[in-house]
């Protein structure tokens, strides 16, 4: 317990630095390292399936790509563009909305749910591929699907418009 | 027997990394002695016999130069970026098993660090990590063309990672194990070797190493007739050695990764057949995996001095419209076959 509490504090603590620096890219660091830090929590959970996979997924990948795109704009202090008030009291009430959600559906989820409590190998390759490929079969399939329509979405919206009608 | 536990593994883990950095960096030598060779000329010959010192005064010389961090640069970044790289290119190999078990007194040490359920995602997730060190280094010399050479790096790996991992879907299909240790166990002899079944995966495997490695013909992020250095352009002195010989050791280490995942690893033809001991068994695959690697190390250079450097068009293209193609028609393939014989001849 001591270990996950560690892990936890430095998971907040890392988010918070994402926020709080005013470089762009070292927010993207530190947010590197708060996914790093819930790789650990995936690990403590026994699931390492789900740990590497955060790992590639997000550490590898999308954040190399955050990374890229920042480096490409070099965005810094004179060209960050001011929000105006609206926008942040929006913004905030949008996140506390999110947040009493979480809180609603974990206190609903609290003790009830196989797969939250107990049965602690789910998280190992094959039961998790078992448990995907069968009893969630059709969800896993259309979150799939959802994500191929975002890929075709964002490759015609970068397709060079050759002839017009 | 718990410590005797970890003073084995502590042991293996001394030995695996010393191994690994003195064949790094002898790889330097036998990078400039092949393409003497290959260039028809002697290579380096004056430090020792055969210039067998030559990496040690390259070494010392780098050790000895002026450290110069320009005026412009990230300081923190700029010292983390070779930092990075290297650690991340001598922790990839944590998961290889160099050889079978050894029985000493009594006891089984295994000759493998940590045989994770998950190995094969490990290193991957480790080489994912690496493109960090050059993205950083060269974001942080605050120079266009290491700013160019890290942004190229960051698109090559992340196009090739995609490759690379549909082949590898198509090599697990068979193994239906993502245990390293346990994919080497299946391929003893010589029939066994995953090489048979998947000729068409291991071939986009290699590409994408090399792509992975950024050795020629895909070296565009230090691409020196277009960006001086790539983004090691503004390094001096042991900075830009670590940059240097974690480029080496990443070879090294998917050298390792081939002929394990492909090769099969430490097993030998007739391995059984010749009346051996356990022991003498296992040096021997120890021996013979070394022999393959050095085989895919010398495939490096080969190609290093023999194919020019693609254009960075014909890279991406390469890598989304031949590659990925090619690797889910292999997994298709492999599925089909795979049924048909579980269906027909079982």
């Amino acid at each position: 317990m001591g270990i996950f509490y560690f892990v936890a504090f430095l998971s907040v603590f890392f988010a918070l630095m994402t926020i709080f620096t005013k470089n762009p890219v070292h927010s993207v660091l530190y947010l590197v390292i708060t996914f790093f830090t819930f790789t650990v929590h995936y690990i403590l959970l026994n699931a390492q399936f789900l740990a590497v996979v955060n790992f590639i997924v997000y550490m590898g990948a999308i954040m190399v790509l955050f990374l890229f795109v920042l480096m490409l704009l070099n965005l810094n202090k004179d060209t960050e563009p001011m929000k105006s008030t609206l926008v942040k009291v929006m913004g905030a009430i949008a996140g506390m909305c999110l947040l009493a959600t979480f809180l609603g559906a974990f206190r609903v989820l609290e003790g009830q749910n196989e797969y939250v409590t107990g049965n602690t190998d789910v998280g190992l390759v094959k039961n998790l591929g078992k448990v995907l490929f069968d009893e969630f079969l059709l969800p896993f399939e259309l979150s799939s699907i959802l994500l191929l329509t975002a890929m075709i979405g964002a490759i015609l919206l970068a397709k060079k418009e050759t002839k017009q009608g | 027997m718990e410590g005797a536990f970890i003073l084995e593994k502590l042991i293996l883990v001394v030995v695996v990394f010393t191994v690994t950095l003195v064949i790094a960096m002898y790889s330097t030598l036998a990078e400039r002695k092949i393409a003497g060779f290959m260039q028809d000329r002697y290579g380096p010959d004056r430090a020792g016999i055969f210039g067998i010192l030559q990496p040690l005064c390259d070494g010392g010389k780098f050790f000895f130069k002026e450290e110069i961090i320009p005026a412009g640069a990230h300081k923190t970044l700029f010292i983390l970026g070779p930092v990075i790289a290297i650690i991340t290119a001598c922790i990839s190999s944590a998961v290889i098993p160099w050889g079978q078990d050894l029985v000493i007194n009594g006891r089984t040490v295994s000759l493998q660090v940590a045989d994770v359920n998950i190995g094969v995602l490990y290193v991957f997730g480790v080489i994912a990590l690496g493109v960090y060190g050059i993205m950083l280094g060269g974001w942080a010399s605050n120079n266009k063309f290491s700013l160019m050479g890290a942004i190229r790096a960051a698109s090559q790996s992340i196009s090739y990672e995609i490759g690379m991992g549909l082949s590898l879907i198509a090599l697990l299909m068979v193994t239906e194990t993502l245990q390293l240790g346990e994919i080497v166990a299946q391929q003893s002899g010589f029939v066994n070797w995953n090489i048979w079944v998947q000729p068409l995966g291991f071939l986009i495997f290699i590409t994408c190493a090399f792509a992975e490695c950024n050795r020629v013909p895909f070296d565009l992020p230090e691409c020196e007739t277009e960006l001086v250095g790539g983004y090691h352009t503004e390094y001096s002195s042991m900075k830009l050695g670590l940059y240097m010989f974690s480029e080496y050791i990443n070879m090294f280490v998917s050298s390792a990764l081939m002929a394990t995942l492909y090769f099969g690893g430490y097993n030998f033809p007739f391995m059984y057949d010749l009346g051996l001991s356990q022991n003498w068994i296992t040096i021997i695959g120890v021996l013979v995996f070394f022999l393959k690697i050095f085989g895919f190390i010398f495939f490096f250079m080969w190609i290093r001095w023999t194919l020019p450097r693609f254009r960075y068009d014909q890279l991406m293209n390469l890598g989304w419209k031949i590659l990925i193609p090619l690797a889910i028609a292999n997994i298709v393939l492999t599925g089909v076959i795979t049924l048909i014989k579980d269906t027909y001849f079982q």
